[in-house]
């Protein structure tokens, strides 16, 4: 099959259209909705398959280009394009929204429509930011995935979703707007919105901090990196199941996104300065954030804390660089650490989906997300024991699953820069295994805990497709992740040399 | 040009007004001779007029600039746009009053007669080309406002809104008018060219000057509304009639600036270091005041007149950076602005009934449950006004504030968008209230279909000039900066 002209705005549109149609779809109809809604998400994931079959991997250059000019007088224009950062992305994003839709199928019962074009549409906005090229384009976007994901989880949330989804919508709507003031600054040194004129500009030591610092506050709320995590444990628990998953599997990798597109190239000197900042914030998300997942009772507050424990890697992947290359001399080292940094995104994609969607299908069933609530889940559900101990394990990175593969890299290219980072980060070894396998213990194995468990049903035909698919995904790239290094080699390599170029005047 | 000679033919650059002036005259008169329930043809008289005089604006030369009646009256292409955009909005306005009107028993042609006057006010204000002429227009356009917001009789609060605005706003007419005179003491001028020369020329400290400066921004301010001025303002909003609010909270904040325009930015433009510093208080309390206190309201109509505060402070952000580029950011954001305001009163009228105001911020809730397309329309009006993108009301924030960054305000930008944060709560408020809470009352939506249509359109609109806006903001830039 050929892949149609401008196939990233049809990624873009197709789900932002769909939605909308869906949206005009009434309540009673519900069935033919959300057909609809997941015809429109699998043609997405179609495009982003075409996507990922032609994208020319030999090159760090943008690809899939397109460029009409959109606001004259800023010299901003609608500029698609994606390299080896944000193709592996934006093939998640497709792949997540479909399952989301089925994991919602029936589960749904308030204005059933909404939220079906509710995440129709924050697909396509999604896609759209991590094909932007343009920086207000990309601002637009970004902007705009607040406002599904507010509804979302302030209509379908739980009990305290009014606080979470108000909470969620002002830090994140706060980093951003300082991230804005960042942005129109270079485009005052620039006179345009275009990234790549961005990643040219001279600045002093002094603006780079600024702007990084700016960025910094965007993309660390979003990651979210210790301190400003708050938000995520209370948005992730009172989200519907689907709001969950793609607040976990998607917007969650904006952050290190962010941090791959601007805040790197466009402050290297600034971001050098200020690696010890990162690095510290990420090795305590690792740690006592591991901690603190350990005393969770909630099963979703566990893993919204293993989240921000495991992005904390992605962190640290992003920004050992520099170490590696005072530590070594060699700039092999530093791109294994973006490597591992991208890998982990993917991976933690996936695990953490497929988690929120396990805990959504014994909540469904009971309505209770407190592990004391379970034990021996096991011995009626065995199918879904399965399931739910292949992912646990990839959470805790076990060899042979996705989970591995990601921080196996950031602790080898961490090695090379300090044996201290490398011995805090392997405790997420210990600490993952520790909440994890803990959570799998309580709440699935030992004998029937109550009548509740006693009743369970085993997992329907849809669950265990959802979850199937997600568990050979998280085989598959734990055991063959070499299509998708292939994929972001030439693009990280690019994005090593920029790290180590100067931005500063000459 | 001699006055001796001067012919009707000479005069085509205030057949505008003159035609708005007649029509509103002549509605006075036929509406006396109409039966009660022939009203509604004043209504299609008063927009019949208002696309007359759109048609006469837009049959005008786009001249770059000029001059007539010794100078007091100017026509240039910021004329040119505001203007054609007052008709819309007035003409807005009245079609989502109609309704409203009827159900009140207020259906008089006093409110279409007084719509045309504080239109003329409006008119004569962007066209000012002296300080009397701003004089007049503002005169013009309060005195309709005050008899407009007690235009309910039987209401005891609009009354008292009423005399609290018409007060506090001879107050503010004073002082303009002390500040006028200062100035023309100080220059002995009152034509806005010849003070430009003036005031750029004098190269010393020129205290006189700067005292009637102080005077005319305080005059400037509380017709914009912002703080500390603004105390009439939730008032007033609260207290009228809505469709009068709906009409107050549009068309006249154009005048409002014109009014820094002419006055400011090219009548003292050569002492823009001074008034730089007074619109950064004002703009900066505005922002705060309006956004912190909005929080606090459980009336919608007093939250959206906060609301409207804040959105002066921005404005005024604009206008201070005094650049083309700020002033034409602040024009896109006066213009856009009142969109959304007009739109967010219509909502309020489209939800009203007989005995009900819905002005309660608790009476949107389950707004979705019942018409989940007016939610829809409603989040966009909200969405909008927070500034969020993708609609225009980002860009009108994204605007002012590139103005401001350019002259090297960085700090002022960061306290801008800090407050707008702030800001994004209230208008979250409102949807959280549609969208996640159960509605308390079985109230339906009766309005007629073709407000439901304009309503939509306005909606729409924010959203298509979100997603592109390029056009706009060329025609704000050419108004401002011709050639």
């Amino acid at each position: 099959m050929i892949a149609p002209a401008y196939l990233l705005s049809w990624l873009t549109w197709l789900p932002v259209a769909g939605g909308a149609v869906v949206l005009a779809v009434s309540d009673k109809r519900v069935s033919l909705g959300r057909w609809l809604a997941l015809l429109v998400s699998l043609a997405t994931f179609a495009l982003a398959c075409l996507l990922w079959r032609d994208f020319d991997r030999t090159t760090a250059a943008m690809q899939f280009v397109e460029r009409v000019q959109w606001i004259a007088t800023l010299h901003s224009d609608y500029y698609l394009g994606v390299d080896g950062i944000s193709m592996p992305l934006i093939l998640l994003t497709a792949f997540m929204t479909p399952l989301v839709i089925i994991a919602g199928w029936t589960v749904i019962e308030k204005r059933p429509t909404q939220y079906f074009a509710a995440f129709l549409i924050l697909e396509g906005l999604m896609i759209g930011v991590f094909s932007a090229l343009d920086a207000l384009l990309f601002y637009v976007l970004w902007e705009a995935m607040l406002i599904p994901m507010f509804l979302i989880i302030g209509v379908w949330g739980g009990a305290r979703r009014v606080y979470a989804t108000l909470k969620f919508f002002l830090f994140t709507f706060l980093g951003s707007v300082l991230m804005l003031v960042a942005l129109i600054y270079l485009y005052l040194q620039t006179h345009t919105y275009d990234l790549a004129s961005f990643y040219s500009v001279r600045l002093t030591l002094q603006e780079q901090i600024f702007i990084f610092l700016a960025f910094l506050a965007a993309f660390a709320v979003k990651v979210p990196m210790w301190p400003v995590h708050t938000w995520l444990p209370d948005a992730h628990v009172e989200a519907p199941t689907g709001g969950s998953v793609i607040l976990a599997a998607i917007m969650l990798k904006m952050g290190g996104y962010g941090f791959l597109r601007f805040s790197l190239p466009i402050t290297p000197d600034a971001s050098r300065e200020l690696d010890w900042l990162i690095i510290g914030l990420s090795l305590i998300a690792v740690t006592y954030i591991g901690f603190v997942a350990l005393v969770q009772q909630d099963m979703k507050k566990l893993i919204a804390y293993s989240s921000i424990a495991h992005m904390g890697f992605v962190t640290l992947g992003a920004f050992i660089a520099w170490d590696i290359y005072a530590a070594t001399g060699n700039l092999s080292g530093a791109a294994m650490g973006l490597d591992g940094a991208m890998v982990q995104m993917v991976s933690h994609g996936l695990i953490s989906g497929a988690l929120f969607l396990c805990v959504g299908v014994l909540y469904d069933r009971v309505h209770s997300r407190e592990v004391s609530a379970y034990g021996g889940v096991i011995n009626t559900m065995p199918i879904f024991g399965a399931f739910m101990v292949l992912f646990a394990l990839a959470n805790a990175g076990l060899p042979g699953t996705s989970g591995f593969v990601g921080e196996f890299l950031v602790i080898l290219s961490s090695f090379k820069a300090n044996f201290w980072y490398a011995f805090i980060a392997g405790t997420i070894m210990i600490l993952g295994a520790a909440y994890t396998l803990w959570l799998v213990k309580r709440v699935i194995f030992g004998a029937v805990a109550n009548d509740n468990v006693a009743k369970l049903t085993d997992l329907n035909g849809r669950e265990f497709l959802v979850l199937g698919v997600l568990a050979v995904g998280v085989l598959v790239l734990g055991l063959w992740p070499a299509p998708l290094l292939d994929v972001m080699r030439e693009t990280l390599r690019h994005l090593v040399g920029e790290l180590m170029t100067s931005k500063l005047p000459v | 040009m001699n006055a001796m000679t001067m012919h009707w033919a000479d005069l085509w650059p205030v057949y505008p007004e003159a035609f708005v002036l007649a029509a509103a005259c002549v509605i006075l008169m036929v509406d006396l001779a109409l039966p009660r329930s022939y009203r509604r043809l004043t209504e299609l008289l008063a927009i019949l007029a208002l696309v007359g005089a759109s048609w006469l604006t837009a049959q005008q030369e786009y001249t770059p600039h000029l001059s007539l009646l010794h100078g007091f009256f100017v026509l240039d292409p910021m004329a040119h746009v505001l203007k054609l955009f007052a008709y819309a909005l007035v003409a807005l306005a009245f079609f989502y009053s109609r309704e409203y009107l009827e159900r009140l028993n207020l259906m008089r042609g006093e409110y279409y007669m007084l719509g045309l006057t504080a239109l003329l006010g409006i008119m004569v204000i962007i066209s000012a080309g002296s300080l009397l002429t701003v004089y007049i227009g503002v005169e013009l356009l309060a005195l309709s406002q005050y008899a407009m917001v007690a235009f309910n009789r039987e209401s005891g609060v609009a009354a008292e809104s009423a005399m609290k605005y018409f007060v506090l706003g001879a107050v503010a007419s004073g002082i303009l008018l002390y500040g006028i005179s200062i100035i023309y003491g100080v220059t002995g001028t009152f034509a806005l060219e010849p003070l430009t020369h003036i005031v750029t020329q004098s190269t010393a400290q020129n205290v006189g000057l700067l005292f009637g400066l102080a005077f005319i921004v305080v005059g400037i301010a509380f017709k914009f509304g912002a703080v500390p001025f603004h105390m009439w303002i939730p008032d007033v909003y609260h207290g009228a009639p809505t469709c009068v609010t709906l009409f107050i909270s549009s068309a006249p904040k154009l005048a409002a600036f014109a009014l820094a325009m002419r006055v400011l930015a090219e009548g003292l433009g050569g002492a823009n270091v001074a008034w730089q510093q007074m619109l950064i208080v004002l703009s900066i309390g505005s922002m705060g005041i309006g956004n912190i206190v909005a929080i606090a309201q459980t009336n919608l109509k007093r939250m959206l007149a906060y609301s409207a505060i804040s959105h002066v402070g921005f404005i005024l952000l604009g206008i201070l950076a005094a650049t083309p580029e700020g002033y034409s950011a602040a024009m896109f954001y006066t213009l856009t602005y009142t969109l959304m305001a007009i739109g967010s009163f219509g909502v309020i009228l489209l939800l009203a009934d007989r005995g009900f105001e819905a002005d309660s911020i608790d009476d949107y809730k389950g707004l979705n449950d019942k018409s989940p397309w007016f939610a829809l329309m409603m989040l966009f009006f909200m969405f909008s006004t927070a500034g969020v993108p993708p609609f225009v009301g980002f860009f009108a924030k994204l605007y002012v504030i590139q103005a401001v960054l350019h002259v090297n305000m960085a700090w002022l930008a960061v306290v801008a968008v800090l407050f707008s944060v702030i800001g994004a709560f209230y208008y979250l408020r409102i949807i959280k209230v549609m969208y996640f809470d159960k509605s308390a009352d079985g109230r339906t939506i009766h309005a007629n279909l073709g407000f439901r249509i304009m309503l939509s359109v306005n909606a729409i609109a924010l959203l298509l000039l979100g997603i592109y806006n390029g056009r706009l903001l060329d025609v704000c830039i050419r108004a401002i900066h011709p050639g």
